[in-house]
């Protein structure tokens, strides 16, 4: 099964594909990251991969899938695969030891999976546990129960009680976050903020820099700003950095806190477009996006978090 | 988990295990196992008389623990027990492969040798003889942290906190050390100070893949420097993570009361 990555890559993403229950579906896992990398590296960087596949394990992944399907009933015909991301019965609360241990559920059994090329919008009033379930994708938060299995190349990986340094490669590789608010690194300046993620990458400045110019010329922020660190910029200025900064790296699965919370139209349209080519680019987005507007526009489902109140 | 994530681990760069100190009858730290990794920063946050301090001058070789032991892989790749170093193979570590920035610059400059003395020392105790190549090499550095040519020939004692603060930060980087212990080294410095201080070590910290126990109180040093974090009370690690997840969803009493004392600004 030696597999040219780009044999599953080039197909139209969220195009049916046939069921094939022989097929590999870590594959697909694979495949959609490898789209990324391809972004990025060489053919030749990407061997290795598609030799080790040789040996992915296929039953176990599969066995999930299939289970998950039946089990939540929120696929709508979707990316047919392996999933980028696989939450299971996931649960959390906050134990607050200086209000006299006091317990504040947050959310129980939240179950949802996430496909290349689709986007998937978590519903719900404020307080239903949203952002914490992002937090938890991202191990910002721990996980009290339950599974968070991210595609790793030819691999699900545990995000929950991961080791700081998984969680750090995953963060660098696999999983991106535009968090509501930009925390603001003193005297770094907000083109150096953007490219950040991609010099990480091992991308060189010069390129890094490019990009981020080029994403933060999409987004309208003025070029007489980006030598200057945001702290100083207005909540709208702050987002589209933040934006920039989230959309410019290249994981395959991207989590999405209020994206266009403080935007005007223009920009909003901006980011919606910015969401439409990542899913076109087969990567998978999770989002919470309170502008009906903008959820319309990007969102294939949504996962109503309510059902998960704890 | 897959093969190719567990086939190639690289080593860790520094491992402690069961490192305790006594210092009598009254417990300095105990029970403390970590290991670091080249490019890891790994801050160790509590309160005063946390223990925090004892460690770094264990996990440093500065103390000799009560028990247990710290390994360091060598340039060469050989893990070797600090403990069975010899005098003269620890003092070359200290002075090469090693860095300690040190709270009070005083105590990790020489006062009264001149800015690009202090730089050319270090130089020189590994080897660097030519002092045309010295002075140039201490200028390099002097300038990367933003002190300026003129003051080369000056004495510590005339420059600002700051300014001692990096001038430490030169003399320790330019033998390209792998491991830097830091002690509070932004305590004490006014605000604008610290900024700049600790974007420096930032960058530094991020250009060289540097190794880096920083020994902190201040949350906010931690969070943007460290990748790591363990939290010290009465000589024992009780929570230890993912820095932004153990300020983001502190678990231990002890750490949620530190982190909702910090004042946002």
């Amino acid at each position: 099964m030696m597999t040219d990555p780009t044999a599953t890559v080039s197909r139209p993403s969220g195009a049916p594909q046939a069921r094939n229950a022989s097929r590999d579906p870590a594959q697909d896992a694979a495949a959609g990251a490898s789209i990324q990398k391809r972004a990025a590296l060489s053919p030749a960087a990407q061997e290795p991969d598609a030799g080790s596949r040789l040996g992915a394990p296929a039953a176990p992944s599969l066995g999930r899938e299939t289970n998950h399907a039946d089990a939540g009933g929120q696929r709508a015909g979707h990316g047919d695969g392996a999933p980028l991301l696989l939450v299971e019965n996931l649960g959390k609360s906050f134990t607050l030891h200086l209000q006299g241990g006091l317990s504040l559920p947050v959310v129980s059994a939240v179950s949802l999976a996430v496909h290349a090329g689709e986007c998937v919008a978590l519903g719900g009033p404020s307080g239903a546990g949203k952002s914490s379930i992002l937090k938890m994708v991202f191990g910002n938060y721990r996980v009290d129960k339950g599974s968070v299995l991210v595609a790793d190349h030819d691999a699900m990986v545990e995000v929950a009680g991961a080791a700081p340094r998984l969680m750090l490669r995953l963060r660098r590789e696999r999983i991106g976050y535009v968090s509501q608010f930009l925390r603001v690194i003193p005297r770094v300046s907000a083109l150096d903020v953007v490219a950040a993620p991609l010099r990480a990458e091992g991308v060189d400045a010069e390129t890094a820099k490019a990009r981020a110019g080029a994403l933060l010329t999409r987004l309208n922020l003025p070029e007489r700003l980006w030598g200057l660190p945001p702290a100083t910029f207005s909540g709208g200025e702050q987002q589209r950095v933040n934006v920039a900064r989230g959309f410019i790296s290249t994981q395959p699965l991207l989590l999405l806190d209020e994206p266009t919370a403080s935007l005007d139209a223009a920009n909003r349209a901006v980011v919606i477009d910015l969401i439409c080519e990542k899913k076109a680019q087969g990567c998978g987005l999770l989002g919470i996006f309170h502008d009906a507007e903008t959820r319309d526009a990007v969102a294939d489902r949504v996962v109503d978090v309510t059902r998960f109140s704890a | 988990m897959s093969p190719q994530m567990t086939s190639h681990p690289d080593a860790p760069l520094l491992v402690a295990e069961g490192l305790a100190k006594y210092y009598g009858s009254r417990l300095g730290c105990r029970d403390v196992d970590l290991s670091l990794h080249a490019g890891e920063v790994l801050a160790i946050v509590g309160e005063s008389g946390s223990g925090k301090s004892t460690l770094l001058g264990l996990l440093s070789t500065e103390m000799a623990p009560s028990a247990g032991r710290v390994s360091y892989r060598m340039r060469d790749g050989e893990m070797r027990d600090l403990a069975a170093l010899s005098e003269a193979e620890r003092r070359l570590l200290l002075r090469t492969d090693w860095g300690f920035v040190r709270q009070h610059a005083e105590q990790g400059l020489r006062m009264a040798v001149s800015a690009g003395g202090n730089v050319g020392e270090r130089l020189m105790a590994v080897g660097w003889r030519h002092y045309g190549n010295i002075r140039d090499e201490a200028a390099d550095w002097l300038a990367r942290v933003e002190i300026a040519t003129e003051r080369m020939d000056d004495d510590p004692r005339t420059f600002s906190g700051g300014m001692r603060q990096r001038l430490q930060i030169a003399r320790n980087l330019v033998t390209r050390p792998r491991l830097v212990f830091m002690d509070e080294p932004t305590s004490g410095l006014d605000v604008s100070v610290q900024a700049r201080l600790l974007d420096l070590i930032r960058q530094l910290v991020e250009e060289f893949g540097l190794a880096v126990v920083i020994v902190t109180h201040d949350l906010a040093v931690a969070r943007l420097l460290s990748h790591r974090i363990m939290v010290m009370k009465s000589g024992r690690v009780i929570e230890q993570g993912l820095t932004d997840q153990v300020l983001d969803d502190p678990r231990e009493p002890y750490t949620q009361l530190l982190v909702s004392s910090v004042l946002a600004a």
